[in-house]
């Protein structure tokens, strides 16, 4: 498939924003079970407002994917079906409750209205993060169900793409909460940091599984299926346009596998081990920039990672559209 | 229940592109147009078809065969195409199975087109919607026309007659027939779209080629000759 950056930044600034949310909110529940110490409203609310920015870039990003912009409104109608309507309709939704989530905090609504157990004190705030946590999921699931329904993209059609988005965007957001809190020096950073880390590592586990799993696939179609004739030598001569066509430029990366091999290698290193380096680093010599550097290096792997997701599934479409000639 | 579609007979299409031609021709002026070209003389043209004739060949020289493939949206009884359009702008026609794209909803986010395994989407780059062969919906539809002229552009102007029209459901229809009985076949049967447009498949025909048929035994200028000319008489020592 062609990689679009538009798609490429969607899927990653909204894993980022809704890792960095979660982040927050867990960080809140640790508080309340006592296990770190409890900070100020601001932090929260700061922290989410930034996951709220990355959520509307990613939202802006997704409209330069369409030919026509202006009727995106149109793309929540057909929610029974379609993956991408889903999407559609989680997004604002997480995004208001991360806004309240916010806005809650801002305003210090943490008065309990009821308690469980007369030892949790539910408030405005816990309530808007377990909805936004809901939400957080149900988006993971959505956008990686757009790629990972589509059965005949056999390299997506797997259950490793979910997971693949759902830790990948864990780790990023986790990485991120954590170069936020060394940068405005909260203590959190060693606990977002260890987070980071060990979703990054469960991050290599599940894309790592996903990489050889597509290395051994075999695909269903082949040109002898694509044209109904059985003889073990098909080769195509023409393609009914002298040049190019949508179906040339949107299937194929137009990029020599050398380079597809280097983006991935890229990735690798990227995502996983300098992170991880650099967050035990930071631990290490109580660094304030090492895990803002652990991020942005993160994120630039992430965009060669979803690069490279798009350009190693193989289209069976290619099939009819192998020669010019 | 109706399901019109196209059968293809493989056997008899000579890839003279006159159904792509006609069906430019009929879209582009009409309900589903403009498909427009870009670049149309430069080094890289481009545009929007709704059906191309695709050339493969088959075998190994000299025992090679060329098949002449026209290829267009095949109106799937189950098409993957319509359950992940975000705005219902793809779907499929309750009366006659017509898979079609309703070009006011399309938002363009080529999603169907990732969805559909037989390339038969393009997106329009004037219209920025997403296009397709409509069986000339506006053609078959239009009770003005007579009964010969109530067909789809393309199986109008194949010369061979390698196209047929019909419905797919109705066991006595043209079409019907001809799958029962002359072996038609889906393309891709693996994913389960059951395309409702058919292909017949070539007859079998045996060749032997001898290997002086490769080399013409009358050659008066030898250029096909790679044996040594050994200085005896040939046609061109002959005085006339």
């Amino acid at each position: 498939m062609h990689p679009a950056f538009s798609v490429i930044f969607l899927t990653t600034l909204l894993g980022a924003g809704q890792g960095l949310f979660l982040a927050m909110f867990t960080g809140q529940l640790y508080a309340i079970a006592r296990f770190l110490p409890v900070q100020e409203d601001q932090f929260y609310a700061l922290g989410s407002l930034i996951a709220l920015l990355l959520l509307v870039i990613g939202l802006g990003a997704s409209f330069f994917h369409l030919g026509r912009p202006e009727r995106a409104w149109r793309s929540a109608a057909m929610w029974r079906t379609s993956w991408l309507s889903r999407e559609v309709i989680i997004l604002p939704v997480l995004m208001a409750l991360v806004f309240a989530y916010s806005v809650a905090h801002l305003m210090h609504w943490t008065t309990p209205w009821f308690s469980i157990a007369e030892v949790l004190g539910v408030d405005a705030t816990l309530l808007l993060g377990l909805l936004g946590t809901i939400a957080s999921f149900a988006l993971f699931v959505s956008t990686a169900m757009i790629y990972a329904s589509v059965k005949f993209l056999e390299e997506w059609h797997s259950a490793f793409t979910v997971f693949n988005f759902t830790f990948l965007g864990l780790a990023s957001g986790f990485t991120l909460a954590a170069a936020y809190s060394a940068y405005i020096g909260n203590p959190l950073v060693s606990f977002f940091g260890t987070w980071a880390v060990v979703l990054t590592l469960a991050a290599l586990l599940s894309r790592g599984a996903h990489l050889m799993r597509n290395a051994r696939l075999k695909h269903k179609s082949t040109v002898q299926t694509a044209i109904g004739v059985r003889h073990t030598a098909v080769v195509q001569k023409a393609q009914g346009a002298m040049g190019g066509s949508f179906n040339t430029r949107e299937f194929f990366h137009g990029r020599s596998p050398e380079t597809v091999r280097l983006v991935r290698n890229t990735f690798l290193v990227l995502v996983f081990p300098i992170p991880i380096l650099l967050i035990v680093a930071a631990y290490l010599i109580e660094s304030t920039t090492l895990p803002v550097l652990a991020f942005v290096i993160q994120y630039l792997g992430l965009i060669a990672e979803r690069w490279y997701f798009f350009a190693e599934a193989k289209h069976p479409q290619n099939l009819y559209y192998q020669s010019i000639s | 229940m109706t399901q019109l579609a196209l059968v293809i007979d493989l056997n008899v299409c000579v890839g003279c592109h006159a159904c792509v031609t006609s069906c430019k021709e009929w879209n582009t002026s009409g309900w589903a147009g403009p498909m427009v070209d870009q670049n149309p003389y430069d080094g890289s043209p481009t545009g929007t078809f709704f059906n191309r004739v695709q050339t493969f060949e088959v075998g190994v020289f000299p025992n090679t065969e060329t098949v002449h493939f026209p290829k267009s949206c095949l109106h799937c009884e189950e098409p993957p195409c319509v359950p992940v359009c975000p705005t219902g702008a793809s779907h499929k026609r309750a009366d006659n199975g017509i898979v079609l794209v309703d070009y006011d909803k399309c938002i363009g986010c080529k999603y169907c087109a990732w969805a559909c395994p037989y390339g038969a989407r393009e997106l329009d780059e004037q219209q920025k919607v997403m296009k397709k062969c409509t069986l000339c919906i506006d053609r078959i539809t239009d009770a003005t026309l007579s009964d010969r002229d109530r067909q789809p552009a393309c199986v109008l102007a194949c010369p061979t007659s390698a196209r047929l029209y019909g419905d797919v459901h109705d066991p006595d229809s043209e079409v019907s027939v001809a799958i029962r009985e002359r072996g038609g076949y889906q393309l891709m049967p693996e994913w389960g779209t059951k395309p409702a447009n058919h292909y017949l498949p070539r007859q079998k025909n045996r060749m032997y080629i001898s290997p002086d048929e490769l080399t013409r035994v009358d050659n008066p200028l030898r250029k096909e000759d790679l044996t040594t000319y050994t200085g005896e008489e040939t046609l061109d020592d002959v005085a006339w």
